[in-house]
């Protein structure tokens, strides 16, 4: 298997602040990857590096092969990297079928093969949400949602536009553990159809259930990459997380 | 050639004099557009507002335009604190209690409209009492000059150009000694530590927005000084004023001094140079230049 | 997509059919104040119509209205000038092209940043178009500008303020056709995702800088195509009327008031606030119907946000 996402000494500062020093980092297609560390050091950054929300300074993104610094986030997006958002960001006048769509539109049918006849976009739009569970509220607007529906339509959207990549930055934040089990199980299958997973989480029973490799960033280094039960016991992970 | 250089010199000058009081004039929407994020487009109409209280005070009741200004503002404060209370509950408040659910663009759009109502409101509201006629101000400094060698400043620009900076300094002060002061910064950089110092945000914004528009009945009252006006004349100072706060970096009032004292040498120049009728483009250029190139401003990082 | 086609087709139809009995109507009454009133009202809506195609689809709100306007009826000026035989259609497309080259041209210099930041520019492009138009005197500069109207309608015969009526009643098709196509397509849902949330339309694939550019060329031709027939409307025209703040007030209250998110608003819109207007200006005073609009946009947008259609749409689903 080879390295479908390439992280190379990416570097990001925001004033004087050091956000992301030199991050190093591989993905491989079809694994899933847990990317952990206390709260500021940088795991949000280095999403928003990878999927173009920020540019990074320093360093270089590889996805697929190609390059990916200096593409905007839509263009990124066409070329498989999708990512659900922390707090969720709905279109909040457009119902949860509008919702799905746009990605559709904007995405699958904007590459140059896999289009969605017109006419199918509408089904598809209904299976993507029947498929976390959303169907009964297809109609509605967001403001209708629970806390779970709205990650849910994230997912949802996210997946719409069939991507490569799937960057779940916080899905389960705040959720029920009923709920958490739901959203794993829904990451899990999601990687079966055979996208790449990276996962963003504080709820270690979570990453430790999803992650096939974990990753630990603390203050915008990346200290620890390797197996989950081996990270976890590591010395200075155990520190950044219970020291101080 | 000397004549020129003397031309040019006295042109700098009075630009440096007209900067100083465009410092006035923006520094209300340094306070609401830098610190409180407040786009308060309507201002300029304010500070008509302003000149029109000191027209009334120094014609009707034969004040100087300068304390008819310091009699308004209280009032000008207390309509600060009205406009922003509606403000508050009809944008502000709506915004929050739907926090994920209100269209982001969206609720500026109705946001900027309101003021863009209140500019429109108050400009016409003006125009059916005092009509379109020109109106000035009589004060015994008005057409004297000081003069110093070659060089004549007109006292019609230096009065203002002092009670500016006076007004600038004593803000400064308010803002970084009192306790008040300090939380408006806070509200501007973080609200977390406003929580902290146990003030209620809304109070604070109420009080800052009701100083922002205090500003305008001393800004309009240095505004007829100089000038004489008109109920539209407003509208040309919402380029420059904006064009100042964005390039002196939003919130920072010495960018802000800078920047305004750049626009007046600039502008001074062109219409000494062009004349007067090119003007009011100057702002737009600066602005569309500084937005275009570097729009944390000439401070900013 | 065959399907949208068809309905695209129907509306035009309709449109068609009714600006023609709107005309035979004005026709059948055969009074010029009916034209001269049907005018403003048309127009109204072309200009709200436009400003809504960004304001209301994209929620970028464009205050520099008079600065497309005018570019419109100044293009007509110049022309006139240059080729007094130029008939207006060809003026009209002429004076849009400059309008959406504006508009494109200030998109791309400040779309990047924060939406108020575009806001601010549109202000101050209405005074810096309006210095340039001042000190240009082949346009009449400060002086202002005398066109010419002719006494009869070119092919249709009738007063020439007839034909005016027509050309703007052709334009409000196309503009509303435009605008209702928008709405259904693609580019309809990418604007309401860009005005939702940016960063979520970005993620979700949507090219945002490039579909503002869209909005804002497209809406800044429009406004400019409308003003480019005052010139033979007014006879007179010179920088304060023609960039009289009434026009910029006109056309962001009436999609305000009517609602923003479809194409039935500003038409509301326009021919409620246009009407109100006329009737107060006949009976009170040209003062308080410039008031009105103003005071009921701040109205509308503190106390009904989504506008006359959102009271009647009531909770949707």
């Amino acid at each position: 298997m080879s390295a479908l996402l390439q992280v190379e000494s990416v570097g990001k500062r925001f004033g004087g602040f050091v956000a992301l020093e030199s991050i190093d980092l591989e993905v491989r297609e079809g694994e899933r990857l847990g990317l952990i560390g206390p709260n500021g050091s940088g795991k949000s950054t280095l999403v928003n590096c990878i999927c173009g929300t920020l540019q990074n300074e320093t360093g270089k993104v590889t996805f697929a092969g190609h390059p990916l610094d200096g593409l905007a986030a839509h263009e990124r997006t066409r070329r498989g990297v999708a990512r659900s958002f922390q707090l969720p960001r709905p279109f909040s006048s457009l119902s949860l079928v509008e919702n799905v769509r746009i990605p559709i539109l904007y995405t699958v049918n904007a590459r140059k093969t896999g289009h969605i006849a017109h006419a199918a976009i509408d089904r598809r739009c209904r299976d993507l949400l029947g498929e976390v569970g959303l169907l009964a509220k297809a109609d509605h607007l967001p403001r209708d949602l629970t806390q779970i529906e709205m990650r849910k339509l994230e997912l949802a959207r996210a997946m719409a536009a069939e991507p490569r990549l799937l960057i779940a930055d916080e899905v389960m934040a705040g959720l029920s553990h009923a709920e958490v089990d739901e959203i794993i199980a829904l990451l899990i299958r999601v990687n079966g159809q055979g996208v790449t997973v990276i996962m963003i989480e504080h709820i270690m029973r979570a990453v430790m259930e999803v992650s096939q490799r974990l990753a630990v960033l603390v203050a915008g280094r990346k200290i620890a990459d390797g197996d989950p039960k081996e990270v976890v016991r590591n010395p200075e992970v155990v520190r950044a997380y219970l020291g101080e | 050639m000397d004549a020129s250089y003397d031309l040019l010199l006295n042109a700098i000058l009075s630009g440096l004099l007209l900067g100083g009081f465009y410092a006035a004039v923006s520094i209300g929407v340094a306070i609401s557009f830098g610190m409180l994020d407040i786009v308060n487009i309507a201002h300029p109409a304010f500070i008509l507002l302003g000149s029109y209280a000191a027209f009334i005070g120094n014609t009707y009741f034969g004040l100087d335009p300068i304390l008819a200004a310091v009699i308004a503002l209280p009032f000008f404060y207390a309509l600060g604190m009205a406009v922003y209370q509606v403000y508050y509950v009809a944008f502000e408040r709506r915004d929050e209690r739907s926090l994920s659910s209100a269209p982001r663009n969206d609720q500026s759009l109705r946001g900027l409209s309101f003021f863009f109502g209140l500019l429109f409101i108050t400009e016409v509201g003006l125009v059916m009492i005092f009509g379109v006629d020109y109106r000035l101000v009589q004060a015994s400094y008005i057409g004297e000059k000081y003069s110093l060698g070659p060089i004549q400043l007109p006292y019609r620009l230096l009065v203002p150009f002092i009670v500016s900076m006076v007004t600038v300094v004593g803000l400064q002060l308010f803002l970084s000694k009192t306790f008040v002061g300090r939380a408006i910064q806070a509200v501007a950089q973080d609200q977390l530590a406003l929580r902290l110092m146990a003030a209620n945000p809304v109070r604070i914004k109420r009080i800052a927005f009701g100083l922002s528009i205090a500003t305008a009945a001393l800004g309009g009252a240095i505004l007829i000084i100089i000038q004489s006006v008109e109920p539209s004349v407003g509208r040309e100072y919402i380029g420059r004023v904006f064009a100042i706060c964005v390039l002196g970096g939003l919130g920072s009032f010495s960018g802000m001094v800078i920047a305004a004292m750049t626009l007046g040498v600039v502008e001074t120049l062109t219409s000494t140079l062009f004349g007067p009728s090119w003007a009011p483009a100057v702002s737009f250029g600066v602005l569309l230049i500084t937005l275009a190139v570097r729009p944390s401003g000439i401070l900013g990082r | 997509m065959a399907s949208s086609v068809a309905s695209s087709a129907k509306f035009v139809l309709a449109l068609i059919v009714a600006a023609c009995a709107i005309f035979g109507v004005g026709r059948a009454i055969g009074n010029s104040y009916a034209f001269f009133l049907g005018y403003v009202v048309v127009q109204y809506i072309v200009l709200g119509t436009a400003w809504n195609i960004l304001g209301g689809y994209t929620g970028y709100v464009n205050f520099g209205v008079t600065a497309f306007f005018a570019i419109g009826a100044y293009s007509t000026v110049a022309l006139y000038k240059l080729i007094p035989a130029m008939p207006l259609p060809f003026m009209i497309v002429i004076g849009g092209a400059f309008a959406a080259l504006v508009g494109l041209g200030t998109g791309y210099l400040t779309l990047r940043l924060r939406g108020v930041f575009f806001s601010i520019a549109t202000l101050a492009l209405a005074v810096v178009v309006q210095t340039l138009i001042t000190n240009w005197d082949f346009v009449g500069g400060a002086r202002g500008a005398y066109v010419l109207r002719p006494k009869l309608a070119p092919l249709m015969g009738g007063e020439y303020v007839q034909y005016l009526f027509v050309l703007m009643l052709g334009l409000c098709v196309i503009v509303l056709a435009t605008a209702r196509a928008i709405e259904r397509s693609s580019l309809g849902y990418g604007f309401a995702a860009i005005r939702d949330d940016e960063a979520a339309a970005e993620a979700a694939g949507v090219p945002t800088l490039k579909l503002k550019l869209i909005a804002t060329t497209l809406s800044g031709g429009f406004m400019g195509m409308a003003g480019a027939p005052l010139p033979y409307y007014v006879t007179y025209l010179d920088p304060t009327s023609g960039f009289n703040l009434n026009y910029a007030v006109n056309a962001i209250a009436m999609p305000l008031i009517g609602g923003t998110s479809s194409w039935v608003g500003p038409v509301l819109g326009a021919v409620l606030v246009g009407g109100l207007q006329e009737v107060l200006r006949v009976t009170i005073s040209s003062a308080a119907n410039v008031l009105v609009a103003g005071v009921l946009m701040v109205v509308f947008v503190i106390a009904a946000p989504r506008g006359i259609v959102g009271l009647f749409e009531g909770k949707r689903k």
